[in-house]
């Protein structure tokens, strides 16, 4: 039996047109949780919400909250409140207002409104805004507007979608522990869309990874990052190397043209694996002590370390590395058995994880744009 | 360089400023001119104190003005937000549809109102061959009302639409999700944030409403004098430019008055959409 679960997405799909947005996808949410869907654009994490929302309903499965089932009970009358990409504050009323507009709906008395409205803007840091027009707000202002306005009628679960999505990368920062504070101070479920790992990672309690409509993995922050289950969420949490690999036996796996002992069990005899190691877990030695050998090919300053890429054997190594390694010398690589992660072979193998055609623009250029999700669902 | 594109802006609006002054500027000042003077170009209040004399008239324009800008908002808000829900293509059809009347000439409009209206027209024919007795619609307060609703329409409903076309849907799912019904909605997002468009609307039916003197004389038959046909007779058949312009004068104050009241309600509206 699942404890306190608040929120239950059975056997959910959903399609627009012929575009199937969401494939059999079972989540469930407990309650006080933060929890993140987590995936590039176009993988069916905002429909999700907007499930849970009730501004899509499902054409299959089931929403259930707090036990009953919900998949036509119009948005209003759901005890859930998001917080929209863009904000969707009411240009023609100020802050206070804004605040107080799902509570005039419900008709309270104009003391407890007050009183709520009051304590809101304090929360989120905006006491003394009442008067002030939303366009005359900054983005991170607009941002705590909305907040306050989803928290003042005291949801059980806060949607946010892609909150930060507009704001510069210091204010995002600040944010994220903001939302995090408030999150467990108000004790109410959170549920966060993003494409932003890093954001992912930092935030959550449980991380939701998707693609393509479907989930790839459920897990918390540390399992996601340390046990991916196949290529693309290895790939999409953090930088990754992802060599094919056979597993000779328990704990011991060939990659490269090397054995290695590693910590992984449970796989056939001869197992064609994908073989996960993370830039920052392999060690450079002398070429003569390294278990392999490379050509570094370019040198990248990152600040806190050089990101090298080395070839090895026509596939090109990541490795984070704080010690400068020229252009075009051969270095050692050495990898401990806890920093080698074996995942079983996916629809997703081989297409991640080789950095032969790396360069930080293409990682701009293949940044999701969340713009073009949302257009796609509003179909 | 700053000063130079101050320089290249000036001279692109400088035909624009030609044109005011020559044909917006000047005509105003001759409009005040002709009203405190008599034929022979003296000073004289005479005009001014005429005046009076025609306020039932002023009066029954306005009235009218106001009952056609009413009659074109309650047709043209629910019209308008209908169309801002369809798609694009359908949009575009249906302005294309609004806009088509206004490429006939104002003037075949109303005459065809008037064949369609008259006791023996094209209605009472018809009523007739189903056995209804004719119907007397013509040369009535009603049928100068009907006539600038039919031609003013339009400008209600294109401002108001503009407006609603561009709402942030999210707005009103920002509204659902805070506990509002599709009441809620209607009242609290999409009603005051069309504000703007209902004001230009308003001011855009109401001054020809008010002003307009042809509709009266083909649909009212000169029994439902409005303020602009006395204007029209002074310059056509009396030639008595000076009350002609006093009661211009007149009637642009009143316009302005009326302008200023409507924009003062959508002031913190953003720029008005006209």
């Amino acid at each position: 039996m699942k404890d306190n679960v608040i929120i239950d997405l059975k056997n959910i799909s959903v399609s627009f047109g012929d575009n199937q947005v969401l494939k059999d996808l079972n989540l469930y949410i407990r309650d006080k949780e933060f929890m993140t869907l987590l995936g590039p654009s176009g993988c069916g994490k905002t429909t999700t919400l907007r499930i849970i929302a009730g501004f899509i309903e499902p054409d299959e499965g089931e929403v259930i909250f707090d036990g009953k089932k919900i998949n036509s009970v119009p948005p209003h009358k759901r005890n859930v409140n998001t917080i929209f990409q863009r904000y969707a504050l009411f240009p023609h009323l100020n802050v206070y207002e804004n605040v107080a507009f799902g509570l005039r709906i419900k008709k309270l008395p104009e003391k407890q409104i007050k009183e709520t409205v009051e304590e809101m803007l304090e929360l989120v840091n905006l006491k003394g805004f009442n008067k002030r027009n939303i366009n005359s707000l900054s983005g991170g202002q607009q941002q705590r507007v909305a907040i306050a306005r989803a928290l003042a009628v005291h949801p059980r679960v806060l949607l946010l979608d892609e909150p930060l999505g507009a704001l510069d990368l210091k204010l995002r920062k600040d944010m994220q522990v903001e939302l995090k504070n408030i999150q467990q101070r108000l004790g109410i479920t959170f549920i966060y869309v993003t494409h932003d790992q890093e954001e992912a990672l930092s935030m959550s309690d449980t991380v939701v990874v998707m693609d393509n409509g479907i989930i790839q993995q459920i897990g918390s922050p540390v399992d996601i990052y340390n046990e991916p289950k196949n290529a693309f969420v290895a790939d999409f949490i953090g930088e990754s190397n992802i060599v094919d690999g056979v597993m000779l036996e328990d704990c011991l796996v060939e990659f490269s043209g090397h054995r290695f002992e590693c910590l992984d069990k449970g796989f056939d005899k001869n197992e064609a694996v994908d073989v996960v190691v993370r830039p920052e877990d392999v060690d450079v030695v002398a070429p003569e002590k390294g278990m392999l050998k490379g050509v570094v090919t370019s040198v990248t300053f990152k600040g806190v370390h050089f990101e090298i890429i080395v070839d090895i054997g026509g596939f090109k190594w990541m490795i984070q590395t704080t010690d400068y390694e020229a252009e075009g010398s051969v270095i050692g690589l050495y990898i401990e058995p806890d920093a080698i992660h074996i995942m079983k072979k996916s629809e997703y193998s081989g297409m991640y994880g080789d950095y032969s055609s790396f360069s930080d623009e293409y990682e701009e250029l293949s940044d999701p744009e969340p713009e073009e999700e949302e257009e796609e669902e509003e179909e | 360089m700053n000063r130079r594109s101050a320089a290249v802006s000036r001279l692109i609006a400088s035909p624009y400023i030609v044109w005011a002054a020559l044909f917006i500027i000047a005509p105003l000042f001759f409009v005040v001119y002709y009203s405190f003077t008599n034929s022979a170009g003296g000073f004289t209040l005479l005009n001014i104190q005429t005046l009076p004399k025609y306020l039932p008239t002023f009066l029954r324009s306005i009235w009218f003005g106001i009952v056609a800008t009413l009659i074109c908002l309650v047709i043209a808000f629910p019209l308008a937000y209908y169309i801002s829900q369809k798609s694009d293509k359908a949009q575009r059809t249906f302005v294309l549809l609004i806009m088509l009347p206004m490429w006939m000439s104002f003037l075949i409009r109303t005459y065809s109102w008037m064949a369609l209206l008259q006791d023996t027209g094209i209605i009472n024919t018809f009523l007739g061959k189903l056995g209804i007795d004719p119907i007397h619609m013509i040369n009535t307060g009603g049928a100068v009302i009907l006539g600038m609703v039919y031609n003013f329409l339009p400008y209600m409903i294109l401002p108001i639409y503009s407006v609603m076309a561009k709402l942030d849907y999210s707005m009103v799912e920002a509204c659902q999700d805070l506990g509002g019904n599709g009441f809620n909605v209607l009242r609290r997002c999409i009603i005051p944030m069309s504000i703007p468009g209902v004001v230009s609307g308003i001011t855009m039916v109401f001054v020809p409403s008010v002003s307009t003197f042809y509709i009266s004389q083909k649909l009212g038959g000169g029994s439902f004098d409005l303020i602009g046909d006395v204007i029209e007779r002074q310059f056509q058949q009396s030639y008595n430019y000076n009350l002609g312009a006093a009661l211009s004068l007149v009637l642009m104050v009143l316009i302005v008055i009326s302008m200023a009241i409507m924009n003062h309600f959508s002031e913190g509206e953003g720029e008005m959409i006209i």
